[in-house]
């Protein structure tokens, strides 16, 4: 599909091109298609398919070992229980989408602060601001939290809102197929016989949020079709086994039927036409019937229940229930449970994942003094009272009275302080009733700062392009804005020249504090020592800085200067240079007023959760679209990244050698033998097949790769340099990465690493990510339901992952591991002996057990001690777990269902089968009222009994009602079958009428089974004691521990380290502040916009190289300076992925 | 900071839910796991010197008349046809008292009635007595299905071939034969006789066998099986009933008579005793061996020395282990750390 072709309104010729239509089809089933639809549906699945095999055999009466029922009732109950879990399913999706869609009302008003998710990519046609402006939000894409600007075309902004104008457009859209590309678009709209230019100016994105514009009306180009991720499954390897042993029973049929059977002929005259060989032939499939119970049907029932019980778990968890949004974790697939506990690689988003991405204004440091206290969350004690000023936002607190008094006592540098909050920024002002502002802010660091301002009695009230009002402690005040030099990232601060009320021209500044700092008058000197005191203080508690200062402009200076403003914005050639220089000039020997610390507030328990997870060795990712230095910030605040880390490698080449020379240096300094050996692929064939080694490295590292570099680095020259780099790092921090980037690095890390790989994010632009990884989580409870809706797993915190890892996914694991071997262990020693009774029968494929027994086995006998099993067992509590994160470790490596425990497994099996089988054997022959099969019935017996003992080691009063209860009904069920009753019903069907009372009723039957019984347990437990004194596991000292009470759980706060590290991101794009003084409000732009994106006072969404903070270096070490090229380059474009979710 | 005001998606907090149910955890500590090794290695040991002198009381005596070797009396009777009846003796003497009761079995060895397609070889519902079936015999029964045109009764290979050597136990006093008397009434179980096979409900029984042919190898129909007892013929025939109750290995043992009567109540004395034997089962072809075989019985059945031997291993065993693990546990015991 090279051309994307349709027309507005024309249904028809739309559907003609087959794109996935709008429609979100809710359920697969209806009443009566459910039946044949899921039966067809249940039949395609091997497993069910493979009985379906084994019911044509048996009907076969030349194969036919056993009885049609023995598989008919089984399959019959793993159909109804399957299709009644899928109907169910069906019928929960169903409500659940439907729900989901109402909130959806794309080409509807929209009521005004609401806001809104496309889910759609959209064309704007006309929207209710002026201009057809209208302005959204892609945090949910690129993870910018600014606000963008998009606008229609002026021919579709005259449709208005007018309904039938709308219903009548017929524009034919002429574009690009769907693509990973969120910063370009190309395509064409012919409308009145008109041809315009379609760019990403007026495209809707789906995943964005329209705020502040009350309507918009727009045309869909495309929607997406799939929702789900693709579902994983284990396959079974267990097939060729019973392959193998049909094959030597089969031969050895053969062996007897030429030695023996033509000898016995005169007592079983063979049938016409059947000769040895394909006696042979009809034997091996009779012994694949009888032997079919190594991978019994319900095994698939069982472990489908199992997951569904832990995953009920998962939602039933009380600790991952968060109060303050009423949400629940939730479990949306059930089949993943076990995977969680051998989770390798955890990728995170940031923005709202790791953090709440809230911005709380908590210290600042004025003329010297430092103000404010961070105080212990959740405590209002100490909160400044603001009820002194009515226009104060009731949400913001702030914990430092003196500052309050400062303000209250009028002191001139607290007061400038303020006002220049107020005035020097960017940000919209909204006012819908008296009082209540309402602040658009484009990034959230400046909101705060102006929120800050707004309480202290500073409260910016509106703006116009060239005035700003604002309420100094209550008294009405208009500032006349004359310039804004805005910020860009070479600048790293940013400006405003106003006139005050009384004529007094200003100029406000705020910006990094390195840059503020070789800007500042030398009289300053003495302050500044004191203010970089307090930065350092700031820094070191994780928060983000800034530096303030001001001067006061002559008004001659200040004409001539503007007068040069004028000619150089008007200049053709090297504008920016120019504007550039000027602004360079009149930001000079200014006064320093002091800074401002901001702290990017971590979801509660982060660092905790990520500590955890290190020791749990997990290795976590932070994929981000957030700029380096706050994503730098961020990890070391969510202890991520550490000050005693051997070292922090950041990568920002800006080329594809100089990226491969960074991660290469990396590499050697790491380890330097490294460098020689490039190969580190376990085969050197680099193909898709190739398995990258685990390496292990001293020390601990960190790496911070920038979203360009990245794209260099995930070339499939450099990828391998890439990962063997990033992996012996403990911690890797991708920032400024575009999705498509995020799903590549998870990819990269799935296809070379074979490890289980976990990604958690809120927004949209984790989606691929999440649906790369063999487990997505979403974060839930907040705006965007996109994650979530891919995701498998959802809470509404970061910090319950290391309860979903640590304790659910250890535990599911634990329990499907234990219940695979005690499963495969019972219905292998089950199989084993028809193997050996097939020596002594003439390998005819005779059941050594009552059909019945074989029937029920799996299911009533031992099913439900397994099942409790799977559902109940815990080595360890929670608390250990959490106490203990390396237990998490033999998960990861897959200890407990490895094929070394597989092998052990089927060996201890074929020993109990022999126990099983020659025991009774030899202490039966020959005696009284000998009669083999009651014999192996008991065998059977003495089987459950055993296995029930061994395996289980966490007893809950439900474990035990079901061995006893399954012991029990063992003995119900036979005495049922074989008793007088049943017999006269079918004779046929119940041929072991008497034996149970007759067997049961030897003293010798019940020696047999006790000795069985203990010959199958003492070897595991002396193995299992032996093992325990000699080398013991983890897991097993811990439980050696256990007799001391678990620990009291630490929530101490995580000790900061004082160096200072931070920089104030500025976390806003250059140009919004054109916006502001340009007036487009009000007037049509003169002339059409140049493509590119420095047009508009949009920030691009997608990949900007722009907007870099203010360049401090979070060790102290110097980093790029250089700044990047403002143009995109075309590595940037990436390769596509067909991804359904962009 | 909390406002918690409406929490209606909480999970309740139950024990099941919360997964705090109260549970046993055993341990594999050395204060359990040693004593109790050393518990059941002794009690085995009772057990299996129990079990061995018991074993050790039962009299066992076997006698092998295939008559494959050529000085055996029953050699003549190998080469024969089988139709014939032959009739060998063979002599034996009993030197002490063979306490009774006495139970005298038949043994073969490598008839596999444990083979499957043997014994499906047969009808449920006719030997339950229907009489539908009785016309129309299952396909299982196949070849021994129809004869001469009319359905066998009972049908199959298993009933087809039943063993029909039959014995006769004479103690030799002064030269003179005494006829031990052998009693067969109770030798099949309970439920076979009289639940599991019917006779149907016809008078005279041989009535209900008009039209039905009798299997091949029979000489006489099931409804003359035992002429001394008109109860004891048809499907509930005791001979026939131990016949059908397949052995699972294919060297079995089954009940033939036991010697409960007159003088011989007490059991064997010390004699000489001539078993006559009319020789109608062949075995050569599967090279099979019969034998005739007097045993007595204990609370535990028949003679098996086995099982006392193997408790007695055991026991002993887990004795050894305890030892071996409390040297383990004492030396070489990985060392507390934390």
């Amino acid at each position: 599909e090279l051309e994307r072709k349709l027309r507005a309104n024309d249904r028809d010729f739309n559907l003609s091109f087959r794109y996935a239509t709008n429609a979100i089809k809710t359920s697969k089933y209806n009443l009566f298609s459910f039946l044949p639809l899921n039966l067809f549906e249940q039949f395609q699945r091997i497993a069910n398919a493979y009985f379906l095999v084994l019911l044509v055999l048996q009907v076969i009466p030349q194969i036919s070992s056993l009885s049609w029922f023995t598989t008919v009732v089984p399959l019959i109950l793993v159909l109804s229980v399957t299709a009644a879990k899928d109907a169910t399913d069906d019928i929960v999706r169903n409500s659940s989408r439907s729900s989901f869609r109402q909130s959806f009302r794309v080409y509807e008003p929209s009521s005004p602060c609401l806001s809104l998710d496309f889910q759609a990519d959209l064309l704007l046609l006309s929207s209710s601001e002026p201009l057809n402006l209208v302005y959204v939000e892609t945090a949910e894409l690129d993870g910018e939290t600014n606000l963008k600007v998009r606008q229609a075309l002026p021919v579709t902004g005259e449709l208005g809102e007018d309904m039938e104008k709308l219903a009548d457009f017929n524009g034919e859209v002429r574009c690009e197929p769907p693509n990973n590309r969120l910063d370009r678009f190309t395509g064409t709209l012919v409308f009145g016989g008109q041809k315009y230019s379609l760019d990403n100016e007026k495209i809707l994105l789906r995943g964005c949020t329209l705020r502040n514009t009350e309507w918009c009306f727009g045309l869909v180009l495309f929607q997406s079709s799939c929702w789900s991720s693709a579902p994983r499954r284990v396959q079974d390897p267990i097939f060729g086994f019973l392959a193998v042993m049909c094959v030597v029973l089969a031969i050895g049929n053969y062996i007897w039927e030429t030695k023996e059977g033509s000898g016995f002929t005169a007592f079983l005259p063979r049938d016409d036409g059947i000769s040895a060989g394909f006696s042979t032939f009809l034997t091996f499939w009779s012994y694949i019937i009888i032997l079919n119970t190594v991978v019994p049907i319900s095994l698939y029932v069982s472990v489908e229940i199992i997951r569904l019980g832990n995953s009920f778990y998962i939602d039933w968890d009380r600790k991952m229930y968060h109060a303050h949004s009423d949400t629940p974790a939730e479990a949306r697939t059930t089949t993943l449970n076990e995977e969680l506990g051998q989770i390798k690689y955890v990728f995170s988003d940031k923005t709202g994942t790791l953090t709440q991405n809230i911005m709380v204004f908590n210290k600042c440091s004025i003329n010297g003094k430092s103000y404010g206290t961070v105080a212990p969350p959740t405590s209002h004690r100490n909160a400044v009272d603001f009820s002194f000023n009515p226009l104060a936002d009731p949400r913001f607190v702030f914990h430092d009275r003196s500052l309050v008094e400062a303000v209250k006592l009028e002191n001139p540098e607290v007061h400038t302080f303020f006002r220049l909050l107020a005035l020097c920024h960017t940000v919209m002002a909204e006012e819908k009733t008296e009082g209540e502002l309402f602040y658009q802010a484009q990034s959230p660091d400046e909101g705060a700062l102006v929120t800050a301002a707004r309480n202290f009695g500073f409260v910016f009230r509106s703006r116009t392009p060239d005035s700003i009002c604002i309420v100094e402690m209550g008294k009405q005040l208009s500032y006349e804005l004359l310039a804004i030099l805005d910020f860009n990232n070479v600048r790293k601060r940013m400006s405003v020249i106003v006139r005050g009320p009384e004529g007094k021209l200003s100029l406000y500044c705020k910006g990094a504090d390195t840059i503020i700092y070789e800007k500042l008058h030398p009289s300053c000197r003495k302050l500044m020592d004191i203010t970089t005191e307090h930065l350092n203080e700031f820094a070191g508690e994780g928060l983000r800085t800034l530096a303030l200062a001001y001067k006061d402009l002559g008004e001659e200076d200040f004409r001539e200067w503007k007068q040069r403003h004028h000619e150089a914005s008007t200049s053709l050639d090297d504008r920016e240079g120019k504007l550039d220089q000027l602004y360079e000039e009149i930001e000079t020997d200014l006064l320093l007023l002091g800074a401002t610390a901001i702290e990017d507030k971590l979801q509660d328990g982060v660092p905790q959760t990520i500590e955890q997870l290190a020791k749990a060795d997990i290795k976590v990712w932070v994929l981000t679209g957030d700029k380096q230095e706050t994503a730098e910030n961020i990890g070391y605040s969510c202890n991520l990244l550490r000050e005693e880390m051997n070292e922090v490698f950041v990568v920002s080449g800006n080329s594809g050698d100089e990226v491969q020379q960074e991660l290469r240096n990396a590499l050697s300094s790491m380890k330097p033998e490294a460098a020689e050996n490039s190969v580190f692929l376990s085969d050197a064939t680099s193909g898709k097949g190739a398995k990258a080694e685990d390496e292990a490295v001293n020390g601990d590292y960190g790496l911070v790769i920038n979203g360009h570099s990245l794209a260099y680095a995930l070339e499939s020259s450099m990828e391998l340099d890439f990962l063997r780099t990033a992996c012996l790092c403990k911690a890797v921090i991708c920032c400024r990465v575009t999705p498509l980037q995020k799903a590549q690095v998870v990819e990269l890390v799935k296809t070379y690493k074979r490890a289980v790989t976990l990604a958690i994010g809120d927004g949209a632009n984790d989606v691929s990510m999440i649906k790369a990884a063999h487990i997505g989580v979403g974060i839930s409870g907040q705006e965007g339901m996109q994650a979530v809706l891919s995701s498998d797993y959802s809470f509404a915190q970061f910090r319950f992952l290391q309860r979903l890892l640590l304790v659910h996914g250890r535990w599911s694991y634990l329990r499907m591991c234990k219940f695979l071997r005690y499963f495969f262990y019972k219905n292998f020693t089950f199989t084993f002996v028809h193997f050996w009774f097939g020596f002594f029968c003439g390998f005819s494929a005779q059941t050594v057990y009552d059909e019945w027994f074989i029937t029920l086995y799996n299911l009533m006998y031992t099913a439900l001690p397994v099942l409790g099993m799977g559902l109940f067992d815990q080595d360890v509590n929670s608390s250990w777990s959490f106490q203990y994160p390396q237990l998490y470790v033999p998960g990861q490596r897959n200890l407990y269902f490895s094929k070394k425990a597989f092998f052990k497994c089927a060996l201890h099996s074929c020993y109990s089968s022999l126990v099983l089988f020659f025991i009774p054997y030899a202490a039966l022959q020959d005696t009284v009222r000998d009669d083999g099969k009651d014999v192996a019935d008991y065998q059977s017996f003495a089987l459950l009994t055993q296995t029930c003992l061994m395996f289980m080691s966490y007893w809950t009063a439900v474990n035990t009602f079901f061995v006893l209860g399954s012991l029990a009904m063992y003995f119900a069920v036979t005495f049922t079958l074989y008793s007088n009753g049943m017999f006269y019903i079918l004779p046929a069907a119940f041929p072991f009428i008497g034996t149970a009372r007759n067997s049961l009723s030897q003293p010798n039957v019940w020696l047999t089974v006790l000795l069985t019984s203990i010959l199958c347990v003492l070897p595991v437990v002396t193995y299992r004691f032996l093992l325990t004194q000699l080398c013991p596991t983890i897991n097993e000292k811990v439980r050696q521990a256990k007799a001391t009470p678990p620990p009291p759980s630490q929530r101490a706060r995580i000790r900061r380290t004082s160096s200072r590290r931070s920089g104030y991101a500025f976390s806003h794009a250059q140009g919004y502040g054109d916006l502001v003084t340009s007036g487009r409000y009000l007037r049509r732009p003169p002339m059409p916009r140049p493509s590119g994106f420095v047009n508009m006072g949009r920030a691009t969404t997608g990949f900007s190289p722009m907007g870099r903070s203010a360049g401090y270096s979070p060790t102290g070490r110097s980093q790029n300076t250089k700044a990047p090229d403002v143009e995109v380059t075309s590595l940037q474009m990436f390769r596509t992925i067909p991804d359904p979710a962009l | 900071m909390k406002e918690e005001g409406n929490l209606e998606n909480r999970p309740s907090n139950t024990a099941f839910t919360q997964q705090r149910l109260p549970a046993w955890q055993p341990m594999l500590s050395a204060g359990v796991v040693i004593p109790g090794f050393l518990v059941i290695g002794l009690a085995f040991i009772g057990i299996g010197v129990g079990l061995l002198i018991t074993s050790r009381s039962i009299q066992v005596l076997e006698l092998d008349y295939t008559g494959t070797e050529t000085n055996s009396p029953c050699n003549k009777c190998t080469t024969l046809p089988i139709q014939n009846n032959c009739v060998c003796k063979l002599n034996f003497t009993i030197d002490t008292l063979f306490k009774g009761p006495v139970f005298f079995y038949y043994s073969l060895t490598n008839y596999f009635q444990s083979q499957r397609k043997y014994g499906a070889s047969l009808d449920y519902n006719q030997l339950s007595g229907d009489l539908t079936y009785f016309k129309s015999p299952a396909s299982d029964c196949d070849p021994y299905r129809y004869a001469n045109g009319k359905p066998i009764v009972p049908c199959g290979s298993l009933a087809n071939s039943m063993f029909n050597d039959t014995f006769k136990l004479y103690q030799i006093v002064n030269g003179k034969e005494n006829l031990v008397p052998f009693d067969g009434k109770g030798i099949a179980w309970w439920t076979d006789y009289n639940i599991k096979y019917r006779n149907p409900d016809y008078s005279p029984l041989e009535n209900a066998f008009n039209d039905t042919e009798k299997p091949v190898f029979w000489s006489k129909p099931a409804y003359k099986l035992d002429t001394s007892d008109s109860s004891n013929n048809g499907f509930v025939n005791q001979d026939f009933l131990v016949w059908m109750r397949r052995a699972a290995l294919p060297n079995f043992r089954k009940l033939y008579r036991r010697i409960t009567e007159g003088d011989y109540k007490d059991g064997l004395p010390v004699g000489n005793y001539s078993l006559e034997i009319s020789y109608n089962y062949p075995v050569k072809s599967f090279d099979g061996t019969k034998k005739a075989t007097f045993s007595n019985v204990s609370w535990m059945g028949g003679q098996n020395e086995f099982l006392g031997i193997a408790y007695l291993a055991i026991g002993s065993m887990c004795v050894v282990m305890s030892v071996v693990m409390l040297i383990v546990y004492a030396k070489f015991r990985f060392p507390e750390d934390d």
